[in-house]
């Protein structure tokens, strides 16, 4: 495949554009040597009159660009279809947002915490994971975040899902006071004309009467609800309530499609207007529904009036809110981007202290790690030696018969890999083939069958024969240029048959070996469906691991880390096979 | 080899005890069936040792035919005394064996492919040599052929059943058979194969034979870092490929469709196209189609008319390739896909986790037949290639 270096053998005599750009340049520099004798100065002229050196870069500037011309549609495919996932899934390995996105608040409050203190975040800290979990779980948001964070602390799943339920408690003992108070503040209609534009109220008020026209009429009544706008001055009397009510207001026209008119507000906008009301002063307020305000603003003054310590409602949730491991934990995992998905893969951990190894039982990648790699060499290994007598064989039989024996090398590898493994499956069974001719020999007694399969062996033995082509292939294209004068001129000289081959002919072949070595490592470091199948839960590869992560345990972040380790793994070897064998040797078929 | 090597007979004394060594090996084996491995051993060598001295000492060296099939017949009858019609077959392969063995070894046969002056060590090491070699081609094909003859079990079994062994006619069936041709899930998997596989073999086989005649052309910036880029989807694990297409797939909304896994496919397929048209493109002459342009054909008719005529059979192996890398593929379809593009291979790859049922089998043969169709197209449109280009037929 030497057109990747340059010209082939056949075109090496044709003449190209840069051959004449090159010529013509020797011409332009022979023309500013001074002259002797006569003729006509100035540069070599093309037949349109341009310079010549000037219309052939012309020429090979059209050449360059026609061949990137028709690469440029494959290249953009390929860099959409499949380096962009690539790139994805490195992305995806530091990618974090979920926590800084679902709770913004609790982040920046967490900032001026300090975790290795031991002790709790402050009241800020819980106002904050208040507002944040009530909105996340209004949005659904929070049991997404809980299994994010679960990866790192076990149990905060469950902490998040009975959080969103319990948060309403908080809210309800305010609301159940108001409520005893008036009635309105349990009703939607009053909150949005406390809240509201005086127009918009009047276009409901409006609206509700041309439906109730329509239903004495029974006619159909299809206008939508008139848009709800939040009121200016509200803010200033009632910071906190306005700015809840107004993110209430959207999420009810943005999710539930409805309207604040018809909606009673969430339990958190009322824990804000108690909020308000204790701190602020609404006694300068004289817009719609004023005297409800002020009533519930003298209620919440009174001695009587019963409040909720967010710490501890908090802590009636789940005690767990109390642990500083799990505040830890979010402070921890707050950042856009984190190497915790990488640590993971490692068996480290993000601790308040910096990374560190995680306890000796729950070590289980490096254990994957390692045993894919020893699973790969023995592989290879057992490879290279079944491969090696068979390409020497093969390179030296006379070519018909080499050729007739070479399909029985090639049969397999255009074998669907599904049918080798369901094969190896049905031969390696402790009912198979394998068990039952041992059996029928009197080798194996029918109680004592061999277990091949659904372990390492059963891999190694299944991987070994998948890719054993991948190995001979090679090694066979080597042997087959080694001249078998150089053997015969050693033995000639006296050389044992060991000394001849060791010392002339297994330094000659050792091309051969590293080639399908480190094809056969590449591709068995990555397999994924044989060590599945036959492999049980002892012979299975890291890839194995990355695969549960996607489709089980959605642990995505981390199926990404382990991937790109894997990857530059891949990488740097492919790196060594291109130093030492070069891309363009790569063979197809024989 | 300049001197040929004469068949010499070979004392009896070292003919009697080798062939009674083979046969003491024999011996192991039917022994082990019967109950006594030593007897065996025993009984194996002493039979087979006198077997060839009356057969080489004895006996006229004309009879040779003779004895060979009365040695089948007398073993085939044996053999059916020890092990029923198992046993026959068995017992008359190791009389065919037997019969010709002692002949090889006593008559010298056996030197006559090699050279004359190796010693006998050196024959015996060039022999077990080439059975070493010949035990590694039977581990290389045992498996495919077992699976072909257990795909007519009658049972649901995947191993060999009494009436197989038997070759009773009940114990074969094409119910797996029927059952593949029959069955929904099959059949829509089958068809999900045949739409998803040309498919991407279309669009790599297209887009490919475009970009590698550019790349062929001998003036392309930044050759390596393009050929780099076209040949990554070959050197990524698939497992990772899978992931990556998976996460950015399900991001765009691919996820799950007939689209998705065919771009995919395609991807995946493009390496093998690139690598196998640019080799058959080393040997094309680019003075055809100056040629042609000078005598006034545009790009295009030269193209169709010049180019692709020429480097057509590297084309059609590399869509070979590409065709049986989506036909075969399982992994990224598994994590693409959704149910709806169940393939083939998925369909064998869930029946072999779960659900295990011998239909795995018969699909298994036709796709070894499929297979075997498409190397010998590969290999005849090699060599055509090789000839065109003047190359020795490889």
């Amino acid at each position: 495949m030497s057109t990747l270096k340059g010209s082939g053998p056949q075109t090496s005599d044709a003449p190209t554009p840069e051959d004449a750009f090159h010529e013509a340049a020797a011409l332009d520099a022979r023309e500013s040597e001074p002259r002797h004798g006569s003729g006509n100065g100035g540069p070599v002229l093309a037949a349109d009159g341009t310079p010549l050196k000037r219309s052939l870069a012309r020429a090979l500037r059209a050449q360059k660009m026609r061949a990137l011309a028709l690469i440029a549609p494959l290249l953009i495919f390929v860099l959409l279809t499949f380096i962009a996932p690539i790139a994805d899934m490195l992305f995806r390995s530091v990618e974090n947002q979920i926590v800084r996105d679902t709770l913004p608040r609790t982040v920046e409050a967490l900032a001026d915490w300090d975790d290795t203190s031991g002790e709790l975040p402050g009241d800020a800290v819980f106002d904050a994971a208040y507002t944040d979990i009530f909105l996340a779980a209004e949005y659904k948001l929070h049991t997404r975040l809980g299994s994010r964070l679960n990866y790192e602390l076990t149990g905060v799943s469950s902490l998040f899902r009975k959080s969103g339920r319990g948060l309403d408690d908080i809210g309800e003992v305010y609301l159940d006071q108001f409520e005893d108070l008036d009635e309105a503040w349990d009703e939607a209609l009053p909150w949005a004309e406390l809240m509201g534009t005086a127009d918009s109220v009047a276009a409901y008020k409006a609206w509700v009467k041309a439906e109730d026209k329509a239903k004495e009429n029974n006619e159909d009544f299809n206008d939508p609800i008139p848009a709800f706008e939040m009121r200016d001055d509200i803010a200033d009397v009632l910071p906190r309530t306005a700015e809840a009510y107004s993110r209430f207001a959207t999420f009810v026209r943005d999710e539930d499609e409805d309207s604040p008119f018809e909606e009673e507000p969430w339990t958190l906008v009322v824990t804000r207007l108690y909020e308000d009301l204790r701190d602020g002063d609404v006694s300068s307020y004289n817009g719609p529904r004023a005297e409800m305000l002020k009533a519930a603003d003298a209620l919440v003054d009174s001695p009587d009036f019963q409040t909720a310590d967010l710490q501890a409602a908090f802590g009636e949730i789940d005690e767990d809110w109390l642990d500083t491991r799990v505040w830890q934990t979010i402070k921890t995992y707050s950042p856009a981007y984190t190497n915790g998905y990488f640590l993971n893969a490692v068996d480290m951990q993000k601790t308040p202290d910096g990374a560190a190894m995680r306890d000796e039982d729950e070590r289980i990648y490096g254990l994957l790690f390692k045993r894919t790699m020893f699973m790969s060499l023995v592989i290879t290994f057992s490879c290279i030696a079944l491969a090696y007598p068979v390409a020497y064989l093969l390179s030296t039989l006379p070519m018909r018969t080499a050729n007739l024996l070479m399909i029985l090398v090639l049969l397999p590898f255009w074998t669907s890999l599904l049918v080798r493994t369901s094969a190896w499956k049905v031969m390696l069974q402790q009912q198979g083939v394998i068990n039952d001719v041992l059996v029928w020999l009197g080798l194996v007694a029918d109680d004592g069958r061999l277990v091949m399969i659904n372990n390492q062996l059963g891999t190694i033995i299944a991987m070994t024969h998948i890719l054993l082509p991948f190995m001979i292939l090679p090694m066979y294209s080597v042997m087959s240029t080694i001249p078998p004068t150089y053997v015969r001129a050693a033995k000639s000289l006296g050389a044992t048959n060991w000394t001849s081959f060791w010392r002339v002919y297994f330094p000659q072949s050792v091309p051969g070996i590293g080639a399908g070595s480190i094809l056969v490592f590449i591709l068995s470091i990555g397999y994924y469906i044989t060590p599945e199948i036959v492999g049980g839960t002892t012979g299975t590869f890291i890839s194995n691991r990355i695969a549960y992560h996607i489709s089980s345990s959605l642990n995505w972040g981390l199926a990404a880390a382990l991937g790109t380790i894997l990857l530059a793994v891949v990488l740097i070897l492919y790196w060594a096979y291109d130093r030492i064998v070069g891309i363009d040797n790569v063979k197809l078929g024989g | 080899m300049a001197v040929e090597t004469q068949a010499v007979k070979q004392p009896i004394q070292f003919s009697a005890p080798v062939v009674g060594a083979a046969g003491g090996f024999a011996g192991v084996f039917v022994g082990a069936a019967n109950g006594s491995v030593l007897m065996g051993i025993l009984l194996g060598f002493v039979i087979l040792a006198a077997l060839a001295f009356v057969a080489l000492a004895v006996l006229d060296p004309k009879l040779e035919k003779t004895f060979k099939l009365v040695l089948i017949a007398v073993m085939a009858v044996a053999g059916y005394l020890l092990g029923g019609l198992p046993g026959l077959v068995v017992g008359a392969i190791f009389g065919w064996f037997f019969g010709w063995f002692t002949y090889w070894i006593g008559m010298g046969r056996h030197r006559v492919p090699l050279p004359p002056y190796l010693t006998s060590g050196q024959v015996l090491w060039e022999y077990s040599f080439r059975v070493i070699a010949g035990a590694i081609f039977v581990f290389l094909i045992t498996p495919i052929l077992v699976v072909m003859p257990l795909s007519f079990n009658a049972e649901d079994f995947f191993t060999f059943t009494p009436e197989m062994l038997r070759f009773d006619p009940e114990g074969y069936s094409l119910k797996h058979y029927r059952d593949f041709f029959t069955s929904s899930e099959w059949q829509q998997a089958l068809r999900n194969s045949l739409i998803i596989a040309p498919l991407a073999t279309l669009l790599s086989v297209s887009f490919g034979t475009l970009a590698a005649i550019g790349l062929s052309s001998e003036h392309v910036p930044f050759r390596r870092a393009i050929m780099a880029i076209l040949i990554s989807p070959m050197i990524v694990p698939l497992i990772i490929s899978a992931a990556g297409m998976y996460f950015f797939y399900s991001r765009i909304g691919l996820q799950g469709t007939l689209m998705g896994v065919v771009l995919a496919h395609a991807a995946l397929g493009i390496p093998f196209v690139i690598i196998t048209v640019t080799a058959t493109l080393v040997g094309f002459d680019r003075s055809l189609t100056r040629a042609a342009a000078n005598m006034g054909a545009d790009p295009v008719t030269t193209f169709f008319r010049v180019q692709m005529p020429l480097i057509l059979p590297g084309v059609i192996s590399g869509g070979l390739f590409a065709f049986i890398t989506s036909f075969d593929e399982v992994v990224v379809v598994i994590f693409v896909g959704s149910a709806q593009q169940q393939t083939l291979p998925w369909q064998m790859f869930t029946g072999l986790r779960e659900q295990i049922s011998p239909t795995i089998l018969a699909v298994a043969t036709i796709l070894v037949a499929i297979s075997i169709m498409l190397l010998t197209t590969v290999e005849i449109l090699r060599r055509r290639s090789e000839k065109m280009r003047g190359m020795s037929p490889g």
